[in-house]
């Protein structure tokens, strides 16, 4: 396999695998702080507009790393730069 | 497949470009700015007063009473740094339902820009607040092995501040832009109506992180002096 081939293998392996497992980590700690947030709520319901804004902040945290993950397999897929240098190699020639 | 829209450019002039992102952020300042210089032209301090002037106060008192609960007990010296954050994100995911709109904060350039707004802000409240050598010696608080890692997480949460915003926007934007080519009519629809609920939820988020990092860069700690015993 020439090295045009194995970047693209490489990289659309890759792209597959970080969305994979990007979504597998965040979706269990979300739904575990889901939990916990219910569970709390249900015990002190006049505290529930505190417990609903830190609930979303952690959300919100949680979720940054998914969208990292995202954002790599972006870049990989939309904007590699190896193979964009590689596609320039072959235009050159 | 267009990533951001950095890549629509209207007009070119050597190396200055006018893209969408430029044109579509002065488009929401002037509308934003012109807006309410409209609506506060007259202001009624009395029972009967215009919808658009209740809608204002409403908002304002809204953000004001958030950054009190915080734990920010001055609101109104924030008021406009932090008020300021959330309506430009806001007002920049809303007006997507707008066909031919692109969010300007789906470019890492206008999320790094507000993230840098933020990371200037911090220590220049904290320092406000506290005085410059009591701020700098906070940096080595609990220990002084902590002032690397303080050093860093300061630059770490300025970036994730900034990607959290680009990834989110430009997810939602291209994951609409895919959709169209597959299934034209349901899903882009129900996809936007999620885009309007993350922009809202992420333009939340930036604001009070903000309000949490300068709550933190100005909290005082010095122990307060015991109150005297009144017989």
């Amino acid at each position: 396999m020439d090295s045009m081939t194995i970047i693209a293998v490489a990289s659309i392996i890759i792209a597959g695998i970080t969305t994979g497992f990007g979504t597998m980590g965040p979706a269990l700690a979300e739904g575990k702080a889901v939990a916990t947030a219910l569970t709390s709520l249900a015990q002190q319901p006049d505290a529930s507009a505190t417990i609903t804004r830190t609930l979303f902040v952690g959300l919100a945290m949680i979720e940054s790393t998914a969208i990292y993950c995202f954002v790599v397999s972006m870049i990989l897929i939309f904007a590699n730069p190896f193979w964009n240098y590689a596609i320039a190699q072959v235009v050159g020639k | 497949m267009r990533l951001s829209p950095d890549e629509i450019i209207f007009w070119q002039y050597g190396f200055l470009k006018l893209n969408a992102t430029i044109a579509y952020t002065w488009g929401l300042m002037l509308v934003m700015a012109i807006g309410s210089k409209i609506i506060t032209r007259k202001l009624s301090t009395d029972l009967t007063r215009s919808h658009w002037q209740n809608l204002l106060e409403i908002v304002v008192t809204g953000i004001e009473k958030q950054i009190e609960e915080i734990g920010l007990s001055q609101p109104r010296k924030y008021l406009d740094f932090l008020g300021t954050l959330f309506l430009f994100v806001a007002v920049a995911s809303l007006c997507t339902v707008i066909p031919g709109y692109e969010p300007p904060t789906g470019s890492l350039s206008t999320t790094v820009a507000l993230a840098l707004c933020v990371f200037v802000a911090v220590p220049f409240f904290g320092i406000q607040e506290q005085g410059l050598g009591d701020y700098l010696k906070s940096y080595m608080k609990p220990t002084v092995m902590m002032l690397p890692f303080n050093i860093i997480s300061e630059f770490s949460r300025t970036l994730a501040l900034a990607v959290r915003l680009f990834g989110n926007m430009m997810s939602g934007a291209m994951i609409i832009a895919i959709l169209i080519t597959i299934t034209p009519f349901l899903f882009p629809i129900v996809m936007t109506m999620l885009g309007l609920l993350t922009g809202m939820v992420q333009a939340y988020i930036f604001s009070i992180l903000a309000a949490v990092y300068i709550a933190a860069a100005i909290r005082v700690r010095k122990p307060k002096p015991e109150p005297e015993a009144t017989q």
